[in-house]
């Protein structure tokens, strides 16, 4: 694959690039990127000479910007055992539609990914069937049961990035502390899904009048927030590694803040619904807005675009819950947890960019080199030389979310029908351009 | 005139359609208090009782709001539908309406459930209590009752005693009266009143002679002793101790005011037999209302326009 991107505006926070370039990509590898002065001379050169090498595809990406691949640390890609909801191919080829370049996948499949032998089949199964790079999350505990410890370091020789118990907490606190501690010898992050399932029990939404209305148990703020500060003093602890996952509460991004201060060794992410949307899309028991955590109120939105703005959230990431739609179409309390949400991610993130909350460099660093770091993944970057994972969108291009659209098999989504602004028009991974 | 084909809830409602239901009763309560209990109105038309949580009650008094209005009825048990095998809910209701039904009288542990099935169906759906969310026709009934005794509902202080928290008939009775103009209070332990209820424009006790004082009228709600072990209050012995309406306590209370509950009670739990059974209860006249109230909903439903 040979494709020149010309007169787009390239946007590389790992390279500090943010200004017009031109991006040379040779067998699927960027050979080149020009900007600045070198894009000028670049310019006189070719009135000279005409255009250049033949057999290269060339892209004009005038009004668009081109930005590193994204990278999804938080994806539920439901294979193995899950099919009927999605599979690593249905699933990556929503990542790509996204923007997304390389995703991380929860472990929540059947069986559990706490295993060797199970990441090793879905790094096999991505290699043949994946449209971009997946990256398993192996489970902290075997089961995801919380009780022993999985063979973490067995699971990253095999490619597993990160473990977390997603979907599920690791309740014994004890048995947390020995996560955080058995994975520096591996130097990789334990991700926490942060609830309390003794004060979450039975809970489908948040807590407060709108629950009490609707006749559905609530979920406190303080389940999640309870749990983080736990994670937090036992990463102070131990000196582990620690990230929370899908950060919803005003009152966690607090204490990821003051945890932050306190030079403790926390990273953090949130999702595009708890900065989009609050829980009125529950009102009349809508079960795309049905999610864990829940989606919560007004403050706790503003605090996460505080949270963002200022650094204490790391990354956006999505938290793709794909499910079928006769699940969805059960009673509420009876509904799965979820919303499919590597289509609309972009879309949504880039409002933050609208709204003044984030600067769009800001906005691309917490979306590629933010995960990457922590993740420690060379990507994220258009650096001469590293494989051409990139996305080209148009900021302008305005358009309706439609879930019977979307590439995902999961239609789940609170966001059907809203106008967004700004969407991929080309990905490029895995040596090949798609075009939307 | 109705606006909507279901009864889905009293939060939907205007205290006009509220009004319009209750006036609709009074004329439904003369023909089922006559020797010939019957009236064609619906005749040719199909009721089906679709329960998913065990009642005798409010199910009974459906059958017989339908049979009195003519309607043919089914009652379709759970335990021996498809159901057990897996059905999911909305296969059922279709499945129901394909049989020819043109009301369907929900009752379902989940919150929402006929919410969920009303947008699917052309069939009238009534909520017969759904989850935690409401029971609208048992708040309609009391509201009616309470209209009976007392001539008016509107500026009234009615105290709920319960667990409010887990009741629909005390989230309904709440929309319902306070959409009436009553001033309403709940009564009860923090553990099973929702602090955000405030909210909703009624006051809260967790003192039962401050809440009850002066009281026009008291309805007390069932105790589910299984609260119990999900740590809500530590025993019934002390539950009643501090909540149970006794003798002494109603003493505080309106000197012509009434004593209500929705029923099963437990007796000695949150309400003594003296007061039960004594002058001021109007329990059983809230079971006959029943029936007038359902027939009411039902006609009015019938009437509106799809």
């Amino acid at each position: 694959m040979n494709v020149l991107i010309k007169n787009g505006h390239v946007l590389d926070p790992s390279q500090g690039i943010d200004g017009p370039g031109d991006i040379l990509i040779e067998a699927g590898i960027i050979k080149e990127i020009k900007t600045g002065d070198a894009l000028a001379r670049d310019e006189g050169a070719k009135r000279e000479s005409g255009s250049g090498a033949s057999g290269i595809r060339t892209i004009d990406a005038g009004g668009l910007l081109i930005v590193p691949g994204l990278i999804d640390m938080h994806v539920h890609l439901r294979e193995p055992g899950f099919e009927y909801k999605e599979t690593i191919r249905t699933g990556t080829l929503a990542a790509v539609k996204g923007g997304f370049t390389t995703v991380c996948c929860m472990p929540n499949t059947s069986p559990v990914n706490d295993h060797a032998s199970v990441t090793e089949f879905i790094i096999r199964k991505a290699k043949q069937e994946g449209h971009c790079t997946v990256h398993p999350i192996g489970a902290i505990t075997k089961g995801q049961r919380g009780e022993e410890l999985a063979e973490i370091g067995t699971m990253k020789s095999e490619g597993c990035i990160a473990f977390s118990d997603d979907g599920q907490p690791v309740m014994n606190s004890t048995v947390m502390r020995r996560a955080l501690e058995y994975s520096k010898a591996f130097n990789v992050p334990v991700i926490s899904h942060s609830e309390d399932l003794t004060l979450s029990e039975g809970g489908v939404m948040n807590e407060g009048l709108i629950a009490v209305t609707l006749g559905l148990r609530g979920i406190p703020a303080e389940a999640e927030q309870v749990m983080i500060f736990r994670d937090i003093l036992l990463a102070e602890l131990t000196g582990g590694r620690l990230h929370i996952a899908h950060v919803s509460t005003a009152g966690s991004v607090n204490l990821v803040r003051e945890a932050k201060k306190r030079g403790i060794n926390v990273t953090a992410e949130t999702c595009p619904h708890y900065f989009s949307v609050t829980e009125d899309a529950v009102r009349g028991y809508s079960t795309n807005a049905k999610v864990n955590p829940p989606l919560r109120t007004s403050r706790d939105v503003e605090a996460i675009k505080e949270g963002l703005t200022d650094g204490t959230i790391d990354v956006i990431a999505t938290d793709h819950a794909p499910h079928h739609a006769d699940e969805k179409s059960r009673p509420f309390d009876m509904a799965p947890f979820g919303i499919s949400g590597l289509e609309t991610a972009l879309g949504l993130s880039l409002g933050l960019v609208e709204e003044g909350i984030l600067t769009r460099n800001q906005l691309v660093e917490r979306l590629t080199v933010n995960p990457a770091r922590i993740l420690g993944l060379g990507k994220g970057t258009l650096t001469a030389g590293s494989e051409a994972e990139l996305v080209v969108i148009d900021e302008k291009r305005e358009y309706e979310v439609k879930a019977e659209e979307f590439l995902s098999k999961g239609r789940n989504t609170p966001f059907d029908g809203r106008v967004l602004k700004g969407m991929p028009v080309f990905t490029i991974c895995k040596g090949k351009i798609y075009e939307w | 005139m109705l606006n909507s084909k279901d009864l889905l809830g009293i939060k939907e409602l205007t205290e006009q359609e509220i009004l319009l239901i209750l006036d609709t009763a009074a004329g439904f309560k003369d023909i089922i208090g006559r020797d010939i209990k019957k009236v064609p109105t619906l005749r040719g038309k199909t009721t089906v009782n679709l329960f998913f949580e065990p009642s005798t009650r409010t199910r009974t008094s459906f059958e017989l709001a339908a049979k009195r209005l003519s309607t043919d009825v089914v009652n379709f048990s759970v335990p021996t539908s498809s159901v057990v095998k897996g059905e999911s809910l909305l296969d059922t209701v279709l499945t129901v309406q394909a049989l020819g039904a043109d009301f369907i009288i929900i009752r379902h542990s989940s919150s929402g459930a006929p919410h969920l099935i009303s947008r699917k169906l052309r069939a009238s759906i009534i909520n017969a209590g759904d989850g935690t969310n409401e029971h609208p026709t048992q708040a309609l009934l009391d509201a009616f009752t309470i209209k009976e005794k007392k001539g008016k509902i509107g500026g009234l202080d009615i105290a709920i005693v319960g667990d409010i928290a887990h009741s629909r008939v005390a989230k309904s009775n709440i929309y319902c009266l306070t959409k009436l103009g009553a001033n309403v209070r709940l009564i009860g332990p923090p553990t099973l009143i929702p602090k955000e209820i405030e909210d909703l424009g009624v006051g809260v006790f967790h003192n039962m002679e401050d809440g009850i004082r002066d009281a026009d009228v008291l309805m007390m709600l069932r105790i589910q002793t299984e609260r119990q072990d999900k740590g809500f209050f530590p025993s019934t012995e002390e539950y009643s101790k501090n909540w149970c309406l006794t003798s002494d306590r109603i003493t505080l209370v309106k000197d012509n005011a009434i004593v209500m509950h929705p029923g099963p009670m437990n007796r000695g739990i949150e309400i003594v037999s003296e007061i039960a059974d004594g002058p001021r209860s109007v329990i059983l006249e809230q079971v006959t209302n029943g029936i007038a109230v359902r027939m009411a909903v039902m006609y009015l439903l019938a009437g509106v326009k799809r």
